[in-house]
């Protein structure tokens, strides 16, 4: 079992969830975040006061998958976010310890699916 | 020597006030109905033509809509006020000062423009807008203004009825935002993701402020505190109630639950629609007005704007212009001279002379609008280009045109 973490572009949200339903992959937990990479931020202005390098907003997935579905997962995201310039994001995969299903008690591969 | 009437006075300075405030209620309207990097690009937009066009008008704009002329435009002999003081202009408005009849239009020539911006909301460079604002203020609004409401307009001597401004505001603006639409084209991944309104409570707020404002805008337009004023208050609310029960009704029939957003809308089609006969047409008529107001915008938005393909963003050819054209229309309907003996009575009081006038004038006002404005817009995209970029258009505008965001992820 891993669990997938991807950081993307807000915008990009809708091209990677259609790329991951169309590769069966349709359980994931999104969130809003604030991010800094290579892209450096941006410069705001208020009333007069500048402040540069911001955090940028990101959008935060977090996917459980079991091992054979790992790389469609991250060929997925990659094919839905990639639009080539710096900002796109990254995908970190973490190998998961436990599972549980809370309404089942289900746990492991069962749960995941 | 004409004498000031104080109460007069006292209620078209308060109109005018009145439809100031719909300005920022309408930024709020738009506002809401955006995504949330792009709220302040709307609030900008509607407060800098509130900054820009109260300029343009006093030193020009007001003359060259209202000065006497019988040509294309007024004149300019009122350049920067010259001559416009506190004696009234009995031509316009025997009882006030002829500046409180001044400031009053000026209102009207702000939230005009402004009216346009939901079409190419989301997408505009800022710098771009402010100069398509101001030409299109100067050769759109001007020139349709004098026509219908100045000394000397073709339209006028024709005979046309637009009491508050639906030829003038509605027609204008809304066939303005079909032209824009048009020719700016979608917002990107529209297909994929039709975005969802990022605060609902702000397009009610705002909604609340247009409606409260529209007494302003309608009654005010009576230019006196009598009985006219408050013909069209009454004719105003009630239109205002129908619309918003009408697409209330509509969304139930046809999506089972009734809405905020929808009935919200609805009521600002009622109002757009009420406004050309507010003054002319008693309760019946402005329940009717407002009804059938309702019934179209949901058609033309929920039904043929999604055939058609094009991207009017947040409808605003959709409920202005269609329920404008309908007012104007709908005015040569119902129009009574027991109501108002200044105006006519319309084809149901066996005058069909009058619906034709009114249909001339929509006719020729929405051939008009709809070819400068496109003129406008050609001219300022060959020169500086109206569009922002994939990659600001993506971060979006707030960020982008003017290093700001509305609200922040923590804290």
């Amino acid at each position: 079992m891993k669990l997938v973490i991807a950081i993307i572009q807000p915008h990009k949200l809708e091209d990677v969830k259609k790329e991951l339903y169309a590769a069966e992959v349709n359980l994931i937990t999104v969130s809003e975040v604030l991010g800094h990479g290579q892209q450096k931020g941006v410069t705001e202005i208020y009333r007069g006061a500048k402040e540069t390098g911001n955090l940028l907003r990101k959008v935060r997935l977090e996917i459980a998958v079991n091992e054979s579905f790992v790389e469609p997962t991250i060929k997925a995201i990659i094919k839905g976010a990639k639009t080539g310039n710096v900002g796109d994001g990254k995908i970190f995969v973490l190998d998961l310890g436990r599972c549980v299903r809370i309404r089942t008690n289900e746990e492991g591969s069962l749960a995941i699916g | 020597m004409n004498t000031v009437n104080t109460g007069d006075t006292a209620w078209v300075l308060i109109s005018a006030a009145l439809v100031m405030l719909m300005t920022p209620g309408l930024a709020f309207f738009y506002g809401g109905m955006v995504r949330k990097k792009n709220i302040l690009s709307i609030l900008m937009q509607c407060f800098i033509v509130l900054c820009l066009l109260s300029i343009q008008w006093v030193v020009y704009g007001y003359s060259i809509s209202f000065a006497p002329n019988d040509g294309f435009w007024g004149g300019f002999q009122w350049f920067c006020l010259n001559g416009v003081g506190v004696e009234p202009y009995p031509d316009y408005a025997a009882t006030i000062p002829h500046q409180a009849f001044m400031i009053f239009q000026a209102m009207f020539a702000v939230i005009t423009p402004a009216l346009i911006l939901g079409a190419f909301a989301e997408r505009m460079k800022f710098s771009s807008f402010l100069i398509f604002i101001l030409l299109w203020a100067t050769f759109v609004y001007a020139p349709v203004c004098h026509w219908v409401w100045g000394t000397g307009g073709w339209l006028k001597k024709l005979g046309v009825l637009d009491f508050a401004g639906g030829i003038v505001v509605h027609i204008t603006a809304g066939i303005a935002a079909l032209a824009t639409a048009l020719v700016i084209g979608k917002r990107k991944n529209l297909e994929k993701n039709i975005p969802s309104p990022h605060n609902l409570p702000f397009v009610v707020l705002g909604t609340a402020l247009l409606w409260f404002g529209w007494f302003g805008f309608n009654a005010g337009s009576a230019l006196a505190a009598n009985g006219i004023a408050v013909s069209a208050f009454v004719a105003t609310n009630t239109a205002a109630a129908a619309g918003g029960l009408s697409w209330a009704l509509m969304d139930l029939i046809r999506n089972g639950r009734t809405t905020m957003f929808g009935t919200a809308s609805g009521a600002v089609a009622g109002l757009a629609a009420v406004t050309p006969g507010a003054g002319f047409i008693s309760v019946v008529p402005a329940i009717a007005i407002g009804l059938v107001a309702s019934l179209i915008c949901f058609i033309a938005v929920s039904v043929i704007k999604p055939k058609l393909g094009y991207d009017d963003s947040l409808d605003a050819f959709g409920v202005h212009c269609i329920s404008g054209t309908w007012g104007v229309l709908a005015t040569g309907l119902f129009a009574s001279k027991l109501v108002n003996p200044a105006g006519a009575d319309g084809l149901f009081l066996g005058n069909p002379k009058q619906f034709l006038i009114q249909l001339i004038a929509v006719g020729v006002t929405l051939v008009y609008a709809f070819a400068v404005t496109m003129i406008i817009y050609k001219i300022v995209d060959l020169t500086i280009g109206v569009r922002v970029d994939e990659k600001e258009e993506a971060m979006g505008l707030d960020l982008t045109q003017h290093h700001e965001r509305a609200y922040t992820v923590l804290e």
